[in-house]
């Protein structure tokens, strides 16, 4: 048994890249910032002192450039570790990763593999406003060919990541600005690693089933708080990997509790929440009491003023209306 | 000395020949897939090569095979079969079918052979500039004396995503030789619709890298220019960019049925005296390597080989419905059904 740490998602995220570089050296890191830097959210402190340019490298502000190097350069057969600086930035690489990287192995037909880990911070962080606040999770989930991850502890994070890098596909890691310094035990374990496609259930409950991931895992256990003190007793399902999905984890607990509210701070519209939302009606329809319901980011451009965005973002509260909606 | 320089630059009978037999290759083969194109054999969109021959044959035979990187645009089945891809799997992979390059799951734009360097075949224009920088990463990541050649059309001289690709390249000294194949079009846009400067070489210039204009339609003299040029390339371990006066034929893609949309049949009369097959075959002749008759001959030796190519690929297999899932992922698969 490893012995347990505590330390913030920040410091496991970066203990976790140093493990896996100093395993294999073919792994690097790429991104803006990053280097001299020390990177926007201080990821990558400490780490150009300790790796030098050569595996810890500033690249200018050129996204989609920076993006399809990394690809090529997996394509070659290094595994990439690249930093957006927000996941907002990845737009302007989505060229590169939606039509080139997801591409690689399938128009290859399995002779070209594309080990690229893509991580960086989604959603909103504090007043950022229009430009900076997307989640960009159900983009990314939306792809064949790609993996998606949203750790949302410190532990998953650790565990997921390392994952992330061995894996021979390109994995998207979606981090939350929310979640930096968040603290939690970590294992002090380098070949500690956190399968995909393994959601977690984070509370035990016999009422509603609260199914989420990232930032909006930790408003669902607010969430389950609240409830409990109304005496309604809450199931806290951690979905941590969209693509790939674990499904059965979900349905199973809808088929306990009969109840299900789907939580995600992206769009309501159309993110990844409704996906998620539609598997249960298609798959648990016989076992529900209620309609499946949704809470999600309102369907605005992010504001800017602190009353606005808040307004904006699902919390606690926005999730406790959902559940007594459902009576 | 000097007469020892003129010498040592003098091309062997053998090699001019082997030039003209790749020349006269690729052009039988580009035919054959614009025949198939016109009988259903193939679909999609399909880009020929025919016209523009020497250009690829002067590179590939520069470069060390399997060692060296290439990658390009979707006008691919050049570059790849003059690397020593299947012939026959090639021609099956324009045809959908199981035997093809990806068994039937990229088509004629996506043409790979990544054991004898072909990294693709990409169908987004200037998309894949960057994916080639990044091969080149690798090589100075592992300081490897490998040297990427980045094909592009003159259209792709214009996205933004080469720039980028470009500055990197340069600020991260990639043994990356960025090659615009220019034939005057980017698609039916002439070039002086669709660039500001039409000399498409200068695009290297504001990244301090190393850059020229060079005629692309003599084999012989496209063949001493890339050797001098990857020489430099593997030497300096630094990017260089090369604009290639070329042309083609035929049409941008198999779907575009009239070029006098944009450009005359007088043009193409003209272009047409610097057929570089044509002008191989003057030396050919002058150099007493072979006589017409000799040429005739492996014009039809070719043609048969090209027939026997196309026929032994129709005559494969599509592939099973059961594989559509194959190879999205190296260890799962989405979730399937509609």
């Amino acid at each position: 048994m490893a012995q347990m740490l505590e330390m913030t998602y920040r410091e496991a995220l970066q203990k976790s890249m140093i493990e896996e570089m100093d395993k294999n050296a073919d792994v690097f890191l790429m991104g803006e910032d990053i280097g001299r830097y020390e990177g926007t959210f201080k990821v990558t402190k400490g780490l150009f002192p300790k790796y030098g340019h050569r595996r810890v490298i500033d690249t200018p502000i050129t996204e989609a450039g920076f993006a399809g190097i990394a690809t090529g350069a997996a394509m070659a057969g290094l595994r990439p570790i690249v930093e957006f600086m927000t996941m907002s930035f990845s737009i302007l690489a989505m060229d590169q990763i939606i039509n080139h990287t997801a591409k690689v192995h399938y128009m290859t037909n399995g002779e070209v593999k594309c080990p690229i880990v893509f991580r960086g911070p989604g959603g909103a962080a504090k007043q950022l406003s229009a430009q900076h606040s997307h989640s960009m999770d159900g983009w990314y989930a939306h792809v064949p060919g790609l993996k998606v991850v949203c750790p949302a502890t410190a532990s998953d994070i650790y565990g997921m990541m390392k994952t992330a890098v061995d894996d021979d596909n390109p994995v998207i890691v979606y981090e939350n600005p929310g979640l930096y310094a968040m603290k939690g035990m970590v294992p002090d374990d380098p070949e500690f690693k956190i399968p995909f496609g393994k959601a977690q259930i984070l509370k035990e409950g016999k009422d509603i089933s609260l199914i989420g991931y990232s930032r909006m895992t930790h408003v669902n256990l607010a969430a389950a708080e609240l409830l409990a003190k109304d005496g309604i007793d809450a199931e806290v399902v951690d979905v941590r990997s969209l693509l790939p999905l674990d499904s059965a984890t979900i349905y199973a607990s809808v088929r306990k509790t009969h109840r299900a509210v789907v939580v995600y701070e992206d769009w309501r519209s159309g993110g990844f929440g409704a996906e998620i939302a539609a598997r249960i009606g298609e798959d648990c329809f016989d076992d529900l009491d209620a309609p499946v319901s949704r809470v999600g980011g309102l369907n605005v451009p992010m504001p800017y003023a602190r009353v606005l965005e808040l307004q904006c973002i699902p919390d606690e509260n926005d999730v406790v209306a959902a559940v007594r909606k459902l009576g | 000395m000097a007469k020892q320089a003129v010498k040592k630059n003098l091309e062997s009978p053998a090699e001019i020949e082997q030039y003209y037999r790749d020349m006269v290759f690729i052009r039988h083969f580009e035919e054959k897939c614009n025949m198939a194109y016109r009988q259903g054999k193939a679909g999609g969109y399909m880009h020929v090569y025919i016209g523009m021959e020497a250009l690829a044959v002067g590179w590939m035979h520069s470069i060390r095979k399997g060692h060296d990187y290439v990658i390009t645009a979707y006008r691919d089945h050049a570059h790849a079969l003059l690397l020593g891809t299947n012939p026959v799997a090639v021609m099956a992979e324009i045809m959908g079918r199981k035997a093809g390059t990806a068994g039937g799951k990229g088509g004629s734009m996506h043409i790979y052979d990544p054991k004898n360097g072909m990294y693709g075949g990409w169908g987004i224009v200037g998309g894949h500039i960057p994916l080639g920088a990044g091969l080149a990463f690798a090589s100075r990541y592992r300081g490897d004396d490998k040297v990427t050649l980045n094909f592009m059309g003159d259209g792709a001289a214009n996205q933004g995503v080469v720039f980028e690709t470009l500055n990197m390249a340069a600020l991260y000294d990639l043994p990356c030789i960025f090659i615009i194949e220019n034939n005057e079009f980017a698609m039916g846009t002439r070039l002086e619709y669709h660039a500001a400067d039409t000399e498409l070489w200068k695009r290297g210039l504001p990244f301090d890298i190393k850059s020229e204009r060079i005629d692309g339609m003599d084999v012989l003299q496209m063949k001493k220019d890339a050797e001098r040029i990857i020489e430099w390339v593997r030497k300096e371990g630094k990017p260089y960019l090369v604009e290639i006066m070329t042309y083609r034929y035929s049409g941008h893609g198999a779907a575009d049925n009239d070029r006098q949309l944009y450009r005359t049949k007088e043009e193409e009369a003209e272009a047409l005296k610097r057929d570089p097959i044509k002008r191989l075959e003057k030396i050919l002749i002058e150099r007493n390597i072979a006589n017409e008759e000799k040429l005739e001959a492996i014009d039809a030796e070719i043609q048969e080989v090209v027939d026997k190519i196309y026929a032994e690929a129709d005559a494969s297999p599509f592939p099973d419905v059961e594989e559509v899932y194959d190879n999205i992922y190296t260890d799962m698969t989405p979730e399937q059904g509609h």
